[in-house]
């Protein structure tokens, strides 16, 4: 491996036994191995959630179908959206979030190492809560079932009247055990980028990744505490007998509502800012370009973080909000736009005049690209509220957010898999194969998304087990169910990829890519202590300047 | 405040950052904060909503002995921090007890107004929308005070054994942004429930 | 086709337009055979309404999708690293105030043309006046059913919405009033108007004025249980006089007649009148849809299958094979019983 870092002088180590080497991963509070358990169980729960949608396309295959009773599809599409969200999208980008962190502004582990063990532990036992459901919550139809209730569970469905037995609970505590869990992370994230920092780096001088999960942190911290409260309180209606929800106490349906947008949607940009960490640090070394407009990027992002504390209802505009709150959401959603349309214009001012390579991490963000485009505007149809009279509540809400999550965020998801793998394991990934997984994923995606915008123009709702023929949205949900198969595929040689780069991949090194940011100018994978010695910066690109000393970014920025 | 430097600062770079956790306190304040805004949101949205059963004006009163009680608490860990600041850990003990036996009396009192609830006004958590969000906001503060007060009583239990030293002011700082958030926190919930609400 | 400067421009815009507009049309002209649900053939004002913003909006958005994505595949393409590269590193460009000054400014322009577009249409649907011959309809949602009431007219069914039909010379519109007994629903009927939810305790109101008699389709749009799926909706919109005669029919009572009086015995003493009603009898359930006049629907079980003797039958004894976790209770009838049920219902015209 490579031999230009310092290393401690080295003594024989003995084997140690396979629950030595358990043990050390399982206590271990290295921000490195955190990051890497994150990111495994994160794969784990992508396949679980993955095989849900599957059976959920197969059985909307065509109309009238029986592949699975409606009560079985009613939990099918609440797993499918709570465990993506919770278990799998956020792990893996806390997974990143924690690797990274540190590497990237020159600082040895995260703020609160321990605290970061918790925070991962807390995550884990959510999930494992949440598919305890299906054998331990005890319906009224037999032993065990997991939550019904749609992953936003909305009152008063969520009642004791209508959630018999345990497994709107199991949903419940899940989510409150990990989002202890995330806030942990938040704060841990907050902490290491205010107080770790390596000399010379300042605000305006750390890497946009930074920033971007910077905001990121902050919003979980304002967003995740409402759910957590209103879990509170739905808690106390099933368990002490309280009236939050209780429609017929004169209690409020609508207030759920408000409690719960209000945190889902700051989530969605929870989850998109750290994607676009991934395309910010990605697509300027692909392009051979520094990042356009860096100071604006900051802006926006700053903006789209309290924007985002707005918009909220613009999910309830057919819930009967007078005509001057619908007014005064339809403008926060469509202001939102702004900076982040601002975004994607600076990665196209990045990649303009550059020379880009079209290696798979690029791909991968090239389509994001492309794709956010078409989620953005998507969006801004249905910020129209009138027009989302139409299109709320089905299958083209559900094609958008999946165009978003699928389309943006998981294909950047893609990109940083394959351009941090190096970095991580000290092995090169095959690039055919990521062609292949890229170009599989694509075909599928786009199969499956974009025509799933159609029945949703044509009338079909979200969230029905069978739907009737005669409608016109045979052929599409026919269409959009193949997709899926391609992008199974695209996933299959994914993992394939990881696991056989893993052990026979060639050798890395510690800088493949030529890149700028701190975490290339130590070993792959780096040592434990993360840097030899802390270094100093000058700019934004510290090994910009060490390669081009002639040069260097700090007499222009 | 801080320790008096005796080596100079080192030539060429001047770096100093926020203690990290002063910043965790912070943001954990904020997180915080963000719950109680919901319960908060909740107890105003619900005022006059309740269908029957007893109403704020008829059974509450507000609690100033206690309210003072523990807002004066917030003074005497100020006063607490001030002093193991500057090393004296006996004063610092003094103040610091001060602090718990005020936020103890506060518990007693929020205790005694909630069995006289109970007991004799016929008021429980499930009694209707007023019970509900009462309970559950002057609950939740409680809560917080009640972790406030077991990490107030570790750091005493510490002193007692001698092992508090000058060197912990930065740590007993954080541990008072706590108390301090918890104290502001009450302002809100007094104002929100025994001022508006009735 | 060479065009120069701005003209090229026009030209594409005007191209895209068209294009917009007649798939649009397509979609709208096809909308019968094509889908009976497709928003893009508005059938009343309100979804007229939604109709000609949606256009707007998508014409806008066009115009951006195809700006932005030609920039985004040019630079991929002119951009890319050729082979013969010099292995120098490009003009390393930070950024420039000018062009984001400008990518700032011409959005915020684009989003008050929205936003004063789409408040207009708020308006107008939100705040439509209500005339006095307005027909009046209080919608009630159940697990999985809807009931509907016409308060000023008498009469309670279910399932099946009769309106009569509006013009724009003397309007007769319908004011629909959503309650719900349980859960959250929502009132779709896309070709009528967009969706209202039916929440507990927070009453909802919304309008249609069909233009054409017929039949509209259309289903529960958020998510309420286990038959959320098969909570169908359809509207009957009407020539006044048909629609006038449907009221009246409505009104009457339940026709009793000797010849089905056994089945109605087991009606009325068997579980059934818990929660159905049938008017002028006993059975005063509120439960179930009311009965009263069942064999002037179509569809049963909210157009889960068609109004048929075997259906109804099926229905009665396993209602899961139709509705599986619908809240109809299987009911325990011998074959002779059933019938003589059956015969029953069927005269409740």
């Amino acid at each position: 491996m490579s031999t230009e870092s310092i290393a401690w002088p080295s003594t024989p180590v003995e084997s140690r036994s396979f629950v030595d080497r358990l043990h050390e991963w399982i206590a271990t509070v290295d921000h490195k191995r955190l990051g890497i358990l994150y990111m495994i169980y994160a794969l784990v729960f992508l396949m679980i959630a993955g095989i849900e949608a599957t059976v959920i396309r197969i059985q909307l295959i065509r109309p009238h179908n029986d592949f699975v009773s409606p009560q079985v599809f009613n939990r099918l599409f609440t797993m499918h959206g709570t465990t993506m969200i919770f278990f799998v999208i956020m792990p893996f980008l806390f997974g990143f979030a924690n690797y990274l962190m540190p590497l990237m502004i020159g600082a040895r582990d995260m703020a609160f190492p321990r605290l970061n063990a918790f925070s991962f532990w807390m995550t884990v036992f959510g999930g494992l809560l949440l598919y305890f459901s299906v054998v331990g919550a005890n319906g009224l139809y037999g032993a065990g079932n997991a939550p019904d209730v749609g992953w936003f569970a909305y009152a008063p469905l969520t009642s004791r009247t209508f959630s018999i037995g345990h497994s709107t609970d199991f949903w419940t505590l899940a989510l409150l055990v990990s989002g202890v869990g995330s806030i942990g992370t938040a704060v841990n994230i907050i902490a290491t980028v205010l107080c770790l920092r390596c000399p010379g780096m300042t605000l305006a001088k750390m890497p946009l990744f930074a920033w971007l999960n910077l905001v990121m942190a902050g919003l979980v911290i304002l967003c995740v505490s409402p759910l957590t409260a209103a879990q509170m309180m739905l808690v106390i209606d099933r368990y002490l007998g309280g009236h939050f929800f209780d429609t017929q106490a004169g209690g409020s349906a609508v207030i759920w509502m408000h409690f719960f947008w209000v945190f889902g949607h700051p989530e969605v940009y929870v989850l998109v800012l750290p994607a676009f960490a991934f395309a910010s640090e990605i697509i300027p070394v692909f392009s051979r370009k520094p990042i356009f407009g860096y100071p604006v990027m900051v802006g926006a992002t700053v903006a789209i973080g309290f924007i985002s504390m707005s918009v909220w209802a613009h999910h309830m505009f057919t819930v009967g909000m007078s005509s001057a709150a619908n007014n005064f959401f339809v403008i926060s959603t469509m202001a939102i736009a702004v900076p982040t349309g601002i975004k994607i214009f600076n990665w196209l001012a990045t990649m303009w005049g550059g020379k880009i390579e079209f290696k798979t991490p690029m791909l991968f963000c090239i389509a994001f690209l492309f794709q956010f485009l078409v989620a953005g505007l998507t969006g801004i149809m249905q910020g129209a509220a009138p027009f989302d009279w139409h299109l709320g509540n089905s299958y083209f809400v559900v094609a958008h957010f999946h165009y978003v999550i699928v389309g943006g965020i998981l294909f950047c998801l893609f990109g940083a898999f394959y351009y941090w793998f190096p970095k991580m394991t000290g092995k090169m990934y095959d690039e055919t194969l990521g062609k292949l997984h890229f170009w599989l994923f694509l075909i599928g995606f786009h199969l499956t998304f974009d025509f799933m915008h159609i029945p949703g123009l044509l009338g079909m709702p979200r969230r029905i087990y069978t739907y009737e023929p005669g409608r016109g949205w045979d052929t599409w949900n026919l269409i959009v169910t193949i997709g899926v198969f391609f992008q199974a595929a695209g996933i299959l040689v994914f993992l394939g990829n990881l696991i056989w780069s893993y052990f026979r991949g060639k050798v890395a090194g510690n800088d493949p890519w030529d890149a700028w940011t701190l975490e290339w100018s130590t070993n792959s994978p780096p040592p434990v202590y993360n840097f030899a010695s802390i270094p100093e910066v000058k700019s934004r690109r510290p090994l910009w300047d060490l390669k081009h000393p002639d040069d260097p970014d700090w007499e222009y920025e | 405040m801080n320790a008096i430097s005796t080596t100079p600062p080192p030539a060429e770079l001047e770096w100093e950052l926020p203690e990290r956790g002063r910043v965790a306190m912070f943001a954990l304040i904020a997180a915080e904060a963000a719950i109680f805004s919901i319960f908060v949101v909740a107890y105003l949205f619900y005022i006059g909503k309740s269908l029957s059963g007893p109403i704020p004006a008829e059974v509450l009163s507000p609690p100033f002995l206690y309210t003072v009680c523990l807002l004066s608490s917030s003074l005497t860990i100020h006063f607490a921090a001030k002093r193991i600041r500057s090393g004296n850990v006996r004063s610092f003990g003094a103040w610091w007890l001060l602090t718990i036996v005020l936020g103890a009396i506060f518990l007693y009192g929020t205790a005694s107004e909630w069995h006289r609830l109970i007991y004799e006004d016929g008021l429980t958590i499930t009694t209707n929308l007023f019970g509900t969000t009462y309970y559950s906001l002057v609950g939740l503060h409680g809560f917080h005070v009640v972790v406030g007060l077991l990490g107030l009583t570790t750091v005493m239990v510490f002193t007692l054994f001698g092992t508090v030293k000058q060197e912990h002011a930065e740590r007993i700082d954080v541990l008072s942004l706590y108390w301090h958030f918890v104290d502001a926190v009450w302002i809100v919930v007094f104002t929100v429930v025994y001022i508006i609400g009735r | 086709m060479r065009l120069r400067g701005s003209n090229k421009w026009r030209f594409l815009g005007s191209q895209i337009l068209v294009f917009v507009w007649s798939a649009s049309a397509a979609f709208a002209d096809a909308a019968p055979p094509f889908s009976p649900t497709n928003i893009f053939a508005p059938a009343s004002t309100p979804a007229k309404a939604i109709f000609g913003l949606s256009l707007f909006v998508l014409a806008v958005t066009g115009v951006i999708f195809l700006v932005v994505f030609s920039l985004l595949l040019y630079s991929v393409v002119k951009f890319r690293k050729r082979k013969s590269d010099d292995g120098r590193e490009p003009p390393q460009v930070y950024g420039s105030n000018q062009v984001e000054l400008a990518w700032t400014i011409i959005p915020i322009l684009i989003v008050v043309a929205l936003f004063m577009a789409t408040a207009r249409v708020i308006a107008s649907v939100q705040k439509a006046a209500r005339p006095d011959n307005a027909i009046e309809v209080v919608a009630i949602g159940h697990q999985f059913w809807w009931e509907y009431r016409y308060p000023a007219l008498g009469v309670v069914t279910a399932n099946e919405l009769h309106v009569p039909v509006s013009n724009d010379n003397h309007p007769t519109p319908t004011f629909i009033k959503l309650l719900s007994a349980d859960t959250d629903h929502s009132f779709w009927v896309p070709r009528l108007a967009g969706k209202t939810d039916l929440i507990p305790n927070h009453p909802n109101s919304m309008w249609i004025d069909p233009h054409e008699p017929g039949i509209y389709l259309g289903q529960c749009a958020q998510y309420c249980g286990t038959q959320h799926a098969k909570m169908l909706l359809r509207v009957y919109v009407q020539q006044r006089a048909e629609f006038d005669g449907w009221i009246q029919q409505q009104r009457q009572p339940a026709t009793v007649s000797n010849a089905v009086s056994q089945g109605q015995r087991i009606f009325e003493t068997t579980a059934c009148i818990n929660c159905h009603t049938v008017a002028g009898t006993v059975a005063n359930g509120h439960f179930g849809p009311d009965l009263t006049h069942l064999m002037s629907r179509d569809t049963i079980a909210a157009g889960a299958a068609m109004n048929t003797p075997e259906n109804l039958q099926q229905w009665i004894t396993n209602p899961d094979a139709i509705k599986p976790g619908s809240l109809m209770p299987a009911m325990q009838l011998s074959d002779q019983d059933l019938n003589a049920l059956t015969a029953y219902l069927e005269t409740l015209r």
